[in-house]
């Protein structure tokens, strides 16, 4: 098995757990964690697209981790505004989980 | 499609630049004069859109930018078909009005900063370019990026006030949105692992119909419902966007759940044009008809105007996507996918007009009486006649009744259904009208009858403010006079031009 399929399971493995993490746990830090455990894998994903390069002789491709550092970027916001809006709505009702539907 | 940067190209350019600048500035410049800046770049950033629509229609091609001067697989273009163009201009008209609107329910007072007014102009601003961003992105990370952008820039908007509930539905809006765009984001690594490229018109000569496009197209579809709030993916939106000051509502219920909804139409009409076969669009078909079905039956229910308001918006996301049972494929044969194709765009239009006067006005409602209950709303129809009147134009937009933008876009869309025999289209259709016809009767029929008691008003309203939500709802009554057929400006750019019936 050569490194980038390894990588690529293992990017599977974690989208799957962080999709299921999302969906079934009901609080809302676990589902922010699921998030970033499926943008975990999919950064991994990219990087196992980078290997690919390699077979044309380069080192690696460049452009998808430059697509990686964007992206960290942009999930690293997204949870720092999860985040925030949690902390908030903690210090506004005690409780740290969403309302059930009305 | 030109291969180098088309005269013109700049303008979409400036079209991103321009509402950011205004966002600094407004940062910059602090709460006393964010105001001041949004108004100012408003009247601009409607002129820009106007040009690139204008130039769209002069070249009858696309204009086309590419940042940098790298061409693509390299560097990011961006381009402007005549959909981009119209939903431009739609964008920059619509902000505009919300912003004359919000003046006196976002004021910044002389001589203190309060944080709601600068929190406020400083996103709508940002809402703008974000969408100007996805109208505009010819390039599919790109558009992630834009998506992203126009969330951040949204979610704050539903908890202004700051109360609990709003913040929860903030963060219910938010979790699914995150969901949506990493599941885009997914896909888009996966076409770029197997194309090499994620430049959207490179993509659409690569791509064949094999797993990882199928995988791709799949997750990125499924990821952009969530944002657009299809069915059964739309439990976040209601109390979103019924629970945001009514400026802001008007903002999402108008204009950012099309922003997901044209990324859609850009992964099946021009990324993959070939791929999407009968059954796929089929199914997208079914989860729209539930949508109306459903989201007009609830919303019949509702005690809350706003509430009922936002219900609507469910449903009437489901019209939007009936574009794709209707005209996908368009290569394949569809002889009435053009005028599926302009119903469909009409509907997103139309919509965002209707649907941001009926907001606004239902806000002003809400000030005027201190509540929104419709069972207390006897009487308005007196007190605030410009108001209701404007209510009932959006209404009609919604039902369909002619003239106005929604029956031109139902009757286009009904007529696709008839043609291309697919008959059950064309029932839901019809339902779907007599459905919201009863939620906004249950409306209009309190809101003009007698009170029982005086009527106590506890805010005045102005006159300005009712005359701008009139206005929009005008806006959505005129487009009620667009002729009934394939449109040419909505056509341009289009790779299958001429086999949707025009050269």
């Amino acid at each position: 098995m050569s490194a980038a399929t390894l990588y690529g399971l293992c990017s599977a493995v974690l989208v799957g757990l962080g999709l299921f993490s999302l969906i079934v746990h009901p609080q809302p830090l676990r589902k922010i964690l699921g998030f970033n455990l499926i943008g975990g894998g999919v950064f991994l994903l990219f990087g196992a697209v980078a290997r690919r390069g390699a077979a044309a002789g380069f080192g690696g491709d460049p452009v998808p981790q430059a697509l990686v550092i964007t992206g960290i970027v942009v999930a690293f916001s997204a949870t720092a505004l999860a985040v925030t809006l949690l902390l908030r709505l903690f210090q506004q009702t005690g409780q740290a989980t969403l309302a059930s539907d009305e | 499609m030109p291969s180098s940067a088309t005269p013109g190209g700049f303008l979409l350019v400036l079209a991103i630049v321009l509402p950011v600048m205004g966002l600094l500035l407004a940062l910059f410049l602090g709460g006393r004069y964010a105001e001041r800046v949004a108004i100012a770049v408003m009247p601009i950033g409607l002129a820009l859109a106007i040009a690139v629509a204008a130039g769209v229609w002069h070249s009858r091609n696309v204009l086309q930018y590419f940042v940098g001067g790298w061409v693509p697989p390299l560097g990011v273009a961006l381009r402007a078909d005549g959909f981009s163009a119209v939903m431009l201009v739609t964008t920059a008209l619509l902000v505009s009005a919300i912003g004359l609107f919000a003046r006196a329910q976002f004021p910044t007072l002389p001589n203190s900063e309060t944080r709601a007014p600068l929190v406020f102009w400083t996103l709508l601003l940002a809402v703008w370019a974000a969408l100007n961003a996805v109208f505009l992105g010819a390039d599919l990370f790109n558009l992630y990026v834009a998506l992203e952008l126009l969330t951040f820039a949204a979610v704050p908007l539903v908890c202004l006030d700051g109360r609990a509930e709003t913040l929860s539905a903030a963060l219910r809006y938010l979790l699914f949105a995150l969901l949506g765009s990493v599941l885009y984001l997914l896909g888009t690594v996966l076409l770029y692992g197997a194309y090499g490229t994620l430049d959207i018109v490179l993509l659409s000569s690569r791509v064949h119909g094999e797993p990882a496009a199928w995988a791709a197209l799949s997750l990125m579809t499924a990821g952009l419902l969530a944002k657009a709030a299809l069915y059964p993916l739309h439990l976040w939106l209601p109390p979103a966007h019924a629970g945001a000051p009514a400026p802001a509502s008007a903002v999402l219920s108008g204009l950012v759940v099309k922003a997901p909804f044209f990324l859609v139409i850009r992964l099946w009409f021009d990324v993959m044009p070939r791929l999407p076969d009968h059954a796929a669009a089929q199914v997208l078909g079914i989860l729209a008809a539930t949508a109306i079905l459903f989201g007009s039956v609830i919303a019949l229910r509702q005690d809350r105007l706003k509430l009922l308001i936002a219900y609507s918006t469910v449903a009437q996301i489901g019209y939007l996507f009936l574009i794709f049972p209707l005209a996908a494929g368009a290569q394949t044969g569809h002889p009435w996918s053009g005028s599926a194709w302009t119903g469909g765009v009409l509907q997103a239009i139309s919509h965002a007009f209707a649907k941001a006067a009926m907001f606004m006005a239902a806000g002003l409602v809400y000030e005027a009486l201190g509540h929104d209950r419709i069972a207390g709303l006897a009487g308005i129809g007196r007190a605030l006649p410009i108001t209701m009147f404007a209510f009932g134009l959006g209404g009609m937009s919604l039902m369909g009744l002619p003239p106005s933008g929604g029956f031109v876009a139902k009757a286009m869309l009904l007529t696709a259904a008839v043609g291309e025999g697919q008959w059950w289209w064309a029932l839901v259709i019809l339902v779907g009208g007599l459905l919201a016809g009863g939620y906004v009767f249950r409306v209009l029929a309190r809101a003009l009858a007698d009170p029982n008691d005086t009527l106590t008003l506890v805010a005045d309203i102005s006159r300005t403010r009712q005359a701008v939500v009139l206005a929009v709802a005008l806006v959505a009554l005129v487009l009620g006079f667009v002729p009934l057929r394939p449109s040419g400006l909505l056509l341009i750019g289009r790779p299958d031009a001429t086999v949707m019936g025009f050269k």
